[in-house]
């Protein structure tokens, strides 16, 4: 059974711009949202996710994705340097959450800009990071270092697709489906070099966060607006379990933003 | 050009970073040179390299550093040139760096400056208000002037040995002893000249009185007057003995039809020496109509800049001679400013003197018919010279005989 980390959107809301999704002028529905979330938290339970939550902070309405909590492998965990002071307040809440839990916290240099699981999944044995908007190439060999596996540095340079998790979501066969414009030639040749079945996802499909899915097994949860990768997917036997997540994605966020896995890997080989 | 060391760690293989790193370096007209790589045995294991960065302007260097931190490149701290003052004219501070004949830069304040010009056996001065670098000599230095002291903050950028052949110069670097055959080699020594010449680059000639011993002098004054040469440094004896073959037929006494003594023949430099001061200069002579050819001559005519220097040995001297070789050495630097390509013609003190405040980018060609002088000189222009152990009546010969054919075409 996987573990996963949410936190419940109790003081979520559109309160500043740190990304070109985000505008205090188009705000999120709360009563909406909170629904969607509920969707979301109920769709997990029924794939037989196991669901902690955090006590959501106010002030901090951005701590509902908590993709952006740090990253966990085994019992480590790293917390997220953010990037934005806005968000920087996040840190100290689910650092002392997953210590309390038993897990070994490993902070980066403070210097180091890291956004967690939203900017590192894994694919295969290799740990895919994404570099430049929020976390910094050099977090990635810090995190290479306190985990000792294969880091892929992947540079994203469209400002919509932020995270890795906007744009690269990987799969348990080896492969990975992907918005390829979202990288520049150098990352998608790295991608290319360590994925070959690659499912490319266009541009109209992409905008609506269809690759921030949360896979568990064959079941991946996915924001709707994505006929034709749904139809691919399952022409793969995967379960599509499409979720609105309109509120959501004002804040440049959707499902996978949504929660962390704990442990997103129990281990990795060197 | 201006350069960084930077650093890259990480899985830089596998994230394609090290070929993204040197491909921007490229793309944006900047060079890399790889100083180290080390490749990480296993899959988890992080690679390394340390790179060289170097980009034409200050500038440009900044902004690609800028775009390679980006990718995770760190810049490899580089410490400040330490100053010091000179304490009294003409002395520099104890451990004073000693330039070499290569392109060099300091850093001072985490800037770049590149020492102008690149001479060898001089000391580096840094004028802050100016923000600039110079060579400076024992003559020129003053009191005070802060002077590059150790060798930290300095960088040399030596001439590039090319693998490929590009021109003569750079094919031989080397010395063509009295036994191998320079016919070849004189044709390209030709192409280069009628080269330079066609782009108004700026030709040296040193020149030994023994190109007028041997019959030279024609050749030579033929290539001046084809324009080849630009500037021309000789002693006092090459400039009295080009005047008095042109007034008496003789050079030292010596008929250079007959090769033979003539009768009072050891008069004539004397008497040629007394008609040139008594005109006031070469120039002077040249205006009067007394003078109708020759070397000095053609430089007149054709408005070549000459410098003629003195030693001990000088009877006279002409007019022109500048007898201080302090005072000579100075004025040398100033007028070698530009030159591209240095010809030193049977001169062996002279041509050191010369081949000694040349930068290492300056095409050289030597000859002289001692080995042991050309071996010397191309040994000092390691990078970029070339000697002929030859007589110089035959080399320049043929030279002109090669030019003659080139511009016939």
């Amino acid at each position: 059974m996987r573990e996963l980390l949410l936190c419940p959107p109790d003081h979520y809301g559109i309160e500043y711009e740190i990304n070109p999704w985000m505008s205090r002028a188009r705000g999120a529905e709360a009563v909406v949202a909170k629904s969607q979330w509920q969707g979301l938290h109920k769709t997990l339970v029924s794939l037989g996710a196991k669901i902690d939550l955090i006590p959501p902070q106010p002030k901090l309405p951005d701590m509902v994705f908590t993709a952006n909590a740090g990253l966990t492998v085994g019992r480590k965990f790293i917390p997220s340097n953010f990037r934005h002071q806005e968000r920087a307040g996040e840190a100290p809440y689910f650092a002392r959450w997953m210590e309390s839990r038993g897990y070994d916290v490993l902070w980066l240099p403070e210097n180091l800009y890291f956004e967690g699981e939203g900017d590192a999944l894994f694919g295969g044995d290799a740990l895919f990071c994404g570099y430049k908007f929020r976390s910094d190439i050099q977090s990635h060999r810090a995190v290479a270092d306190m985990l000792r596996c294969l880091v892929i540095s992947i540079e994203l340079v469209d400002p919509r697709f932020y995270h890795l998790d906007t744009c690269f979501c990987p799969l348990p066969d080896g492969s990975a489906v992907w918005f390829p414009a979202a990288f520049d030639e150098y990352g998608q040749r790295a991608i290319r070099g360590h994925i070959s079945d690659l499912i490319d996802v266009e541009e109209e499909e992409a905008k609506t966060f269809c690759c921030n899915a949360v896979v568990l097994g064959q079941d991946i949860v996915i924001p709707e607006g994505a006929p034709n990768l749904v139809r691919t997917l399952e022409s793969r036997d995967y379960r599509c379990h499409q979720l609105p997540m309109s509120e959501f994605l004002k804040a440049g966020g959707a499902c996978k933003c949504l929660m962390m896995f704990l442990p997103q890997r129990e281990e990795v080989s060197g | 050009m201006f350069s960084e060391t930077i650093e890259l760690r990480g899985h830089i293989i596998d994230s394609l970073i090290l070929p993204k790193v040197l491909d921007e370096i490229l793309s944006r007209g900047a060079n890399f040179k790889m100083l180290e790589v080390k490749i990480g045995e296993r899959r988890a294991d992080q690679s390394f390299a340390r790179i060289e960065v170097s980009a034409p302007t200050s500038d440009a260097l900044s902004d690609l550093i800028l775009r390679l931190r980006q990718h995770g490149a760190e810049v490899e701290e580089k410490g400040d040139a330490q100053l010091a003052a000179a304490p009294a004219d003409g002395i520099f501070p104890a451990d004073f760096f000693v330039t070499t004949n290569q392109q060099t830069f300091i850093r001072i304040g985490g800037e770049e400056y590149e020492v102008r010009p690149a001479m060898m056996d001089s000391g580096i001065a840094f004028d802050r208000a100016k923000k600039q670098a110079r060579t400076v000599r024992f003559a020129d230095l003053r009191k005070g002037t802060e002077i590059v002291v150790g060798h930290q903050g300095v960088r040399i950028v030596p001439v590039q040995r090319v693998t490929e052949r590009t021109d003569v110069f750079q094919f031989l670097n080397s010395m063509l002893s009295a036994e191998r055959p320079k016919g070849a080699v004189i044709r390209e020594i030709a192409r280069e000249f009628e080269a330079a010449r066609k782009t108004e680059q700026k030709v040296l000639v040193v020149a030994g009185a023994s190109i007028i011993h041997t019959g030279a002098a024609e050749y030579l004054e033929q290539l001046i007057n084809w324009g080849y040469i630009k500037l021309l440094f000789g002693g006092n004896a090459m400039a009295v003995y080009d005047i008095e073959s042109t007034l008496f037929g003789t050079a030292l006494g010596v008929n250079l039809e007959h090769a033979a003594l003539t009768d009072s023949g050891h008069e004539n430099h004397m008497r040629a020496i007394n008609v040139v001061r008594s005109a006031g200069s070469i120039a002077g002579l040249v205006k009067r109509g007394t003078l109708t050819r020759g070397i000095m001559h053609a430089c007149v005519i054709r408005g070549v800049e000459f410098l003629l220097t003195g030693s001990i040995r000088d009877d006279g001297p002409l007019p022109e001679v500048i007898t201080d070789s302090v005072e000579a050495q100075r004025i040398m630097r100033e007028k070698i400013d530009g030159v591209t390509l240095a010809l030193l013609l049977g001169t062996m003190l002279h041509s050191f003197a010369v081949a000694n405040l040349l930068p290492a980018s300056v095409k050289t060609l030597v000859v002289d018919i001692n080995p042991s002088a050309v071996a010397k000189l191309t040994d000092q222009q390691t990078f970029q010279a070339l000697g002929l152990v030859t007589d110089i009546e035959p080399f320049l010969r043929e030279l002109v005989h090669c030019l003659h054919e080139l511009r016939a075409k």
